[in-house]
């Protein structure tokens, strides 16, 4: 209960009530409701098509949920383009197709968006993108362009892009999924690092030994609603839901 | 997945100083190549003299008649200018329709500019109300309204649609908007048969001049125009990546899109307003730009303006003294020497090169 109250005395980073989220006739969330403290990390877990990525993307605005409310950093998401703006430099975000311009090298690929969307001047982006790169462990690999890289290290990049936006949340929708088996270490790693140092993070993973070790909280889906939430043990030693159980068996 | 994507990758994203002066020296040498040879052979050394003299201060007796004067100061120099401009002009729009859509295969006139152009042109020369050029004649300012109509049409129909099929939407309305406008156009110039050999004449292109006028005429767009896609290099570099990273990067990819559609079409509509059709400029010049320096669209969108000029005044040369004195329409020199180039680079395309 200790960290239950430790969650309270930070303020609310994502505020959820009652998401709807259709594309057409289907419903993708339905009435999805959670809130997510500051520096906390929860991992979404969840068969696919239970809405867990479509949960995420609402969360910056990738896509417009319909009915309830999602606040973040006390800012609510609204058709408003200028809370739109707000949030997304607050909010970085990974995906599971990491997709770096090809034509430009590893440092040009973290600068860019600091430079051109931020006008940071270039000295100050450069620097900042060469710490970036020594964070995620690959500071060596600043002059080589993404074709070079492997498949974890491009990876790595896109997360020090995101991180390059200075935001106070980091999204991931399957950082892992893409890559081959013997790489998804060092990505976990990097951001198994980032939630250490404080990083308020959602994690779309099937990496169970990452939500395991690292979520403060598991939250799984199903058909676009929450089953059940919990702290990883409650969650992988106890599951009260017979469809969390099921999912859980299936996957271990 | 892109694994095949960087192999002409290995050029700095920068424009180096290395990489302007280069480009500004083969613009320099086109403007002299196009200044020194005419269908009147005026001596060379007279007429870097003439140069001279026209400093501030400087004084000098270049010995050149009066006829011969205004032949270097109102007839080449103009012309040399306002192809500088148009070739500019297409060519940066080229490359920035090919960033903001990403396609390779974009071309200033994707959007329906030469379509509405053409009617525009066929109107003001079908109704009397072109009788040559000039400052104010009707044709460039017809051919002008023309295009944007057009690509307003385009616009409208192609960029209310959601935001994942916008660019194929906005493609397709393109094709459809220019199939209308020329099948209009087809049919204003079938009735009036009378004026065929000048709206024919028209759409080959042409960069013939009156004095000054037509370069003053689109000097103000081609400013307002190349500053905006200039100052949107950096941004096409980032919707590079992909539209969803772009966002989540806090960048806004409609805006970036909006903007930098709109003064490409400022840029292609002015172009095409004093000049008629000139074909292939808007594509080959970008690809020639990129094979030499990569992607970028920060090398790509400036250093096409250069190139495009250079190209367009080199290739005027060509047009107005290979048959001297007769004139080849640009449009047929501009793509007799693009069309291979552009199957070149079709064919590297499809070995998986690009």
């Amino acid at each position: 209960m200790s960290e239950e109250t430790a969650h309270k005395t930070r303020s609310d980073m994502i505020v959820c009530e009652n998401v709807d989220k259709w594309f057409g006739d289907f419903q993708a969330l339905k009435g999805v409701t959670a809130t997510i403290a500051e520096q906390e990390v929860v991992v979404v877990l969840g068969p696919s098509g239970s809405g867990k990525s479509t949960w995420i993307r609402c969360i910056n605005r990738l896509e417009a949920h319909q009915k309830g409310t999602i606040v973040v950093d006390g800012v609510e998401l609204t058709n408003d383009l200028r809370n739109i703006e707000k949030i997304r430099s607050e909010v970085g975000m990974v995906f599971q197709q990491f997709n770096l311009f090809p034509h430009l090298t590893v440092l040009d690929n973290v600068t860019l968006a600091p430079k051109w969307v931020r006008k940071m001047p270039k000295t100050e982006a450069e620097n900042k993108a060469k710490d970036l790169l020594e964070m995620v462990g690959i500071p060596e690999q600043a002059a080589k362009y993404p074709g070079q890289l492997s498949g974890g290290q491009q990876q790595r990049v896109a997360i020090a892009r995101a991180l390059a936006m200075e935001p106070r949340i980091m999204l991931f929708d399957e950082p892992t999924s893409a890559l081959d088996p013997e790489m998804i270490k060092e990505v976990l790693d990097v951001m198994r690092d980032l939630a250490l140092g404080g990083m308020t993070m959602m994690v779309v993973t099937h990496e169970m030994g990452f939500a395991k070790e690292v979520a403060d909280r598991v939250i799984f889906m199903e058909s676009g609603e929450i089953v059940e939430e919990g702290t990883p043990e409650h969650f992988f030693t106890n599951p009260t839901e017979d469809r969390t159980k099921l999912f859980l068996s299936q996957i271990l | 997945m892109n694994s095949g994507l960087n192999n002409g990758g290995a050029a700095p994203a920068q424009l180096t100083p290395k990489l302007v002066a280069g480009a500004f020296l083969i613009l320099l040498c086109s403007i002299l190549l196009s200044l020194l040879f005419g269908p009147v052979s005026i001596r060379p050394d007279r007429i870097f003299l003439e140069i001279f003299d026209r400093i501030p201060w400087i004084s000098v007796d270049s010995g050149l008649s009066k006829v011969e004067a205004a032949i270097v100061w109102d007839v080449r120099l103009p012309r040399i200018v306002l192809g500088l401009i148009v070739g500019g002009l297409l060519a940066m729009a080229g490359a920035s329709y090919q960033g903001v859509f990403r396609n390779p295969l974009a071309d200033p006139y994707l959007l329906g500019v030469a379509a509405g152009a053409g009617l525009g042109a066929t109107v003001a020369i079908v109704s009397g109300a072109s009788n040559g050029t000039g400052m104010f004649d009707a044709l460039p300012i017809a051919a002008f309204l023309g295009s944007a109509i057009a690509v307003g049409i385009t616009l409208a129909v192609g960029g209310a649609v959601s935001r994942s099929t916008s660019t194929a939407s906005l493609l397709l309305a393109g094709v459809a908007v220019a199939s209308l406008f020329t099948a209009i156009q087809t049919y204003i110039q079938q009735r009036e048969s009378a004026t065929l050999r000048q709206v024919y004449s028209w759409i080959l292109g042409r960069l013939s001049t009156s004095g000054w006028d037509e370069v003053l005429l689109i000097l103000p767009y081609a400013l307002v125009s190349v500053s905006i896609m200039y100052a949107m290099k950096g941004a096409l570099d980032v919707l590079a990546v992909g539209e969803e990273e772009a966002l989540s990067l806090g960048l806004r990819p409609e805006r970036v899109r909006w903007v930098v559609i709109a003064a490409a079409s400022l840029a292609s509509a002015s172009a095409v307003a004093v000049s008629g059709l000139i074909a292939f400029v808007g594509i080959i010049v970008p690809h020639a730009v990129r094979l030499v320096v990569g992607a970028s669209n920060r090398l790509v969108v400036p250093l096409s303006f250069l190139i495009g000029a250079a190209f367009l005044m080199l290739t005027d040369l060509l047009a107005r003294t290979l048959q001297s004195p007769a004139e080849l329409p640009i449009g047929v020199v501009t793509a007799f020497f693009g069309a291979p180039f552009f199957l070149f680079v079709l064919r590297r395309r499809s070995d998986g090169v690009i």
